[in-house]
């Protein structure tokens, strides 16, 4: 009996998923005639139905949700500005973003449920791992995606995908020449995380940079997602190593405990990091003092003084009463680059997913964008976004441009 | 094998029947999929979860030969999944260009991702098969995590000269040139040619159904079975306990790491990390066995399919979603298994409900 009622029930969630999407279907092809209708009767007026439908696709529950959290309310907060503006050209946005739990599978489920609700544009998604599934999805499409925050380079083999963020490589070798440039220091400790793929991926690419600038790397020591809580043994090493400079290619939640119980050895050497470590004056129950004199590559700061950046971060906390990182200017200035891109193309919202694709994928690398994360933003059409690294030191509590 | 054949030629048995129904329905459900991706009725987000619904059952059924058949409680088989998927996605990666016919190298890589997890069961099962219960439990979950652990460290480049292996990172591994890195440790596997097709998944589904039944109504698998009813009496008898043992885990192995080479190969990236391979996702895979009924293969395999299609039809629920999935995994289990419950529907089976029915329509009539 048991297994008849399992079986019903199957069944059922079947039928209904399939009438689920029969309905759809035919809502979908019922909304493309009556815009074609109304286009043919009254061309003047073809913005009543027709909108642009960018999707975004990153972690809402799981580790990385402070991510995607970030990332959807960032992409919120600029949509909405453009929509009451008068959107693009004219046409409004419409904005869904879905969860993908930071993982590869999930994210393509993701993409397949965007793609059912009309999505033309991807702005996304926001980790590299989901990343990596998702640009075969989009490549298979000719969909145009833009990433705010997967700086891996396998992301950007297919060459279908374009990044608002630096890729990993290129902040370590930045975070090298910038050491070498300056003499900051000549031997040089890595703490790093083997577990993630941006802290090894920026690891990585600035010890192979740091023989170019006659760095020497006394110690590279590394923890996992399991072990990121003592850091005395990796500090310890450094230490003994007679490293000037510790670089801290990760997050900014362990580099807080790297600088507390570095203090805690009496261990003072120069620490430098990616932009992973915005956000560390943030960090709950931490001693601001022990960030002193930390220096890290960031695109993005919002103690920042600039104009432009203080509209976004005080607009960012009515809306959503946080302080938003780097990621949440990402995804802001993502949306702004896709508005950018479109009327540099000058393409519609009733052309296909493909059309529009191709368009943008043309238009992205003619032109030059300012944002909140860099100026002179270009692109080349592999994909890397082309900015100028900002440094920024901590004096005083506050960041205070180091170049 | 050659005996129950031939019994079942002379008249249908139990087990036949109940064979040739769940075959029949897998095929009835493929054919009506098909029809509907033709028609182009078939939304993305399922034609996407055709494949998933496939490695997801093969999982469950596989499992359910160590908890339903044996009766051991294993914590670790996303382990063997992981062996699966990446020494499948390891292979194709290194044959893309020797081997270009995608038919050979997939078959190739399910075969090596099944060996491989099948030895690694029986290396593992020599050592944890002599603890029971709670102990074993323990120790798989153990082994599970470390499987994971050890390709997350682990570095393999090749170039003109072989492979170059490395526990350190990419740059130790000294490549030439003309060298790719193929495992990147944490950053795994990515790039697997995706061969993996809903056709493929289903025969694998269907081979696997039947390898295992089978199984279960072979001379070994009534040896299988007597262990997990009464360890003593099977000893006394003459079953050899470990043998039996070792061939039921490897065999749920080996099954674990075909449903993971059709992983790998579905999606292009691979990476060992907790969400995947963790123990979260044994866990996940014993839901589907205990659900469907330990024992039971075909509810496994409808278990499997609900419970992956259930989170992604729930999306529409946004933050709560995840929340919803475990209040409705709860009300399921207590529906299923609950003894009040179960004598409920005894009471009041749907059968009862139709047939009441036509008497009614009958007297209207």
């Amino acid at each position: 009996m048991k297994k008849v009622l399992s079986i019903i029930l199957a069944l059922s969630l079947v039928v209904a998923s399939f009438s689920a999407c029969g309905t759809k279907e035919a809502q979908d092809t019922k909304e493309s005639q009556d815009a074609q209708v109304t286009q043919g009767t009254e061309n003047t007026q073809d913005t009543a139905d027709g909108k642009f439908v960018i999707g975004g696709i990153g972690p809402l529950t799981g580790d990385a949700a402070v991510y995607g959290q970030n990332v959807k309310n960032g992409a919120e907060l600029a949509v909405n500005e453009i929509n009451a503006a008068g959107g693009i050209n004219g046409t409004q946005i419409e904005f869904l973003f879905e969860d993908d739990e930071a993982d590869g599978e999930k994210a393509v489920n993701a993409y397949n449920t965007l793609k059912d609700q009309g999505m033309q544009i991807l702005m996304g998604t926001v980790t590299s791992g989901a990343c990596a599934s998702v640009i075969e999805k989009t490549n298979t499409d000719k969909m145009f995606q833009l990433t705010p925050s997967a700086s891996s380079t396998d992301v950007l083999k297919l060459g279908n995908l374009f990044q608002v963020c630096f890729t990993d490589p290129n902040q370590g070798i930045a975070s090298a020449k910038y050491i070498g440039e300056t003499a900051l220091a000549k031997k040089v400790a890595v703490i790093y995380n083997s577990s993630d793929i941006y802290s090894t991926g920026i690891y990585e690419a600035f010890a192979s940079e740091a023989k170019n600038q006659n760095l020497e790397i006394v110690a590279a020591e590394a923890f996992t997602a399991d072990s990121k809580s003592d850091f005395s043994v990796q500090l310890q090493k450094a230490k003994d190593s007679g490293a000037e400079l510790v670089f801290l290619p990760m997050y900014y939640n362990e580099a807080s405990l790297i600088l507390q119980q570095a203090s805690d050895l009496d261990y003072n050497p120069t620490f430098f990091g990616c932009d992973g470590l915005d956000g560390i004056l943030t960090v709950e129950n931490f001693d601001t003092t022990l960030a002193e004199g930390l220096t890290f590559l960031t695109p993005f700061s919002a103690d920042s003084a600039d104009e432009n950046t203080q509209k976004f971060v005080t607009s960012y906390k009515a809306a959503y009463t946080d302080a938003p990182n780097q990621f949440a200017a990402d995804a802001y200035d993502a949306i702004y680059i896709i508005k950018a891109a479109i009327e540099k193309s000058a393409i519609t919202s009733d052309k296909s997913v493909s059309e529009i694709g191709d368009a943008l994928k043309g238009a992205i690398t003619q032109i030059t964008f300012d944002g909140l994360t860099g100026t002179g933003m270009t692109w080349a059409t592999t994909g890397e976004v082309n900015k100028t690294p900002v440094i920024f030191t901590i004096k005083d509590g506050a960041y205070v441009l180091a170049q | 094998m050659n005996k129950t054949g031939l019994n079942s030629m002379n008249k249908f048995n139990k087990s036949t029947i109940n064979n040739i129904i769940t075959i029949a329905l897998i095929i009835v459900v493929y054919v009506i999929c098909q029809i509907l991706i033709s028609t182009g009725v078939m939304s993305n987000l399922l034609q996407g979860l055709l494949v998933p619904i496939c490695y997801y059952s093969i999982l469950a059924v596989s499992l359910n030969l160590t908890v339903g058949i044996l009766g051991e409680l294993s914590l670790g088989h996303a382990g063997f999944m992981c062996i699966g998927a990446f020494t499948g996605a390891f292979f194709s990666k290194c044959t893309a260009t020797i081997l270009p016919n995608v038919f050979l190298r997939f078959t190739l890589a399910i075969i090596i991702g099944a060996l491989s997890a099948a030895l690694l069961g029986a290396l593992i099962g020599v050592a944890v098969l002599r603890l029971r219960g709670d102990y074993l439990a323990i120790v798989t979950l153990a082994f599970g995590e470390i499987i994971k652990n050890v390709i997350n460290v682990l570095y393999i480049g090749l170039d003109s000269k072989g492979f170059h292996f490395s526990m350190k990172d990419t740059v130790s591994l000294n490549l030439l040139d003309d060298g790719q890195v193929i495992l990147k440790g944490a950053q795994g596997i990515s790039g697997t040619p995706q061969n993996t097709s809903f056709t493929i998944a289903v025969l694998l589904l269907i081979i696997t159904y039947l390898l295992i039944s089978n199984l279960i109504h072979s001379r070994s698998g009534r040896a299988i079975m007597a262990i997990r009813d009464n360890r003593i009496a099977a000893e006394s008898v003459g079953i050899d306990i470990t043998k039996f043992k070792l061939l039921a885990f490897s065999i749920s192995a080996a099954m674990a790491g075909v449903a993971g080479v059709l992983y790998s190969h579905n999606i292009s990236s691979l990476t060992a990390t907790p969400k995947n391979f963790g123990y979260n996702q044994s866990i996940m895979i014993l839901v589907f066995v205990v659900l469907g009924g330990m024992g039971n293969i075909r509810g496994s395999i409808i278990a499997a399919a609900v419970l992956t299609l259930l989170p992604e039809y729930l999306r529409f629920m946004q933050d709560y979603r995840m929340l919803i999935y475990a209040i409705v995994l709860i009300v399921m289990m207590i529906f299923n298994w609950n003894p009040t419950c179960v004598t409920w529907r005894k009471n009041h089976p749907i059968k009862g409900i139709f047939s009441l029915l036509s008497n009614k329509t009958k007297k209207e009539a």
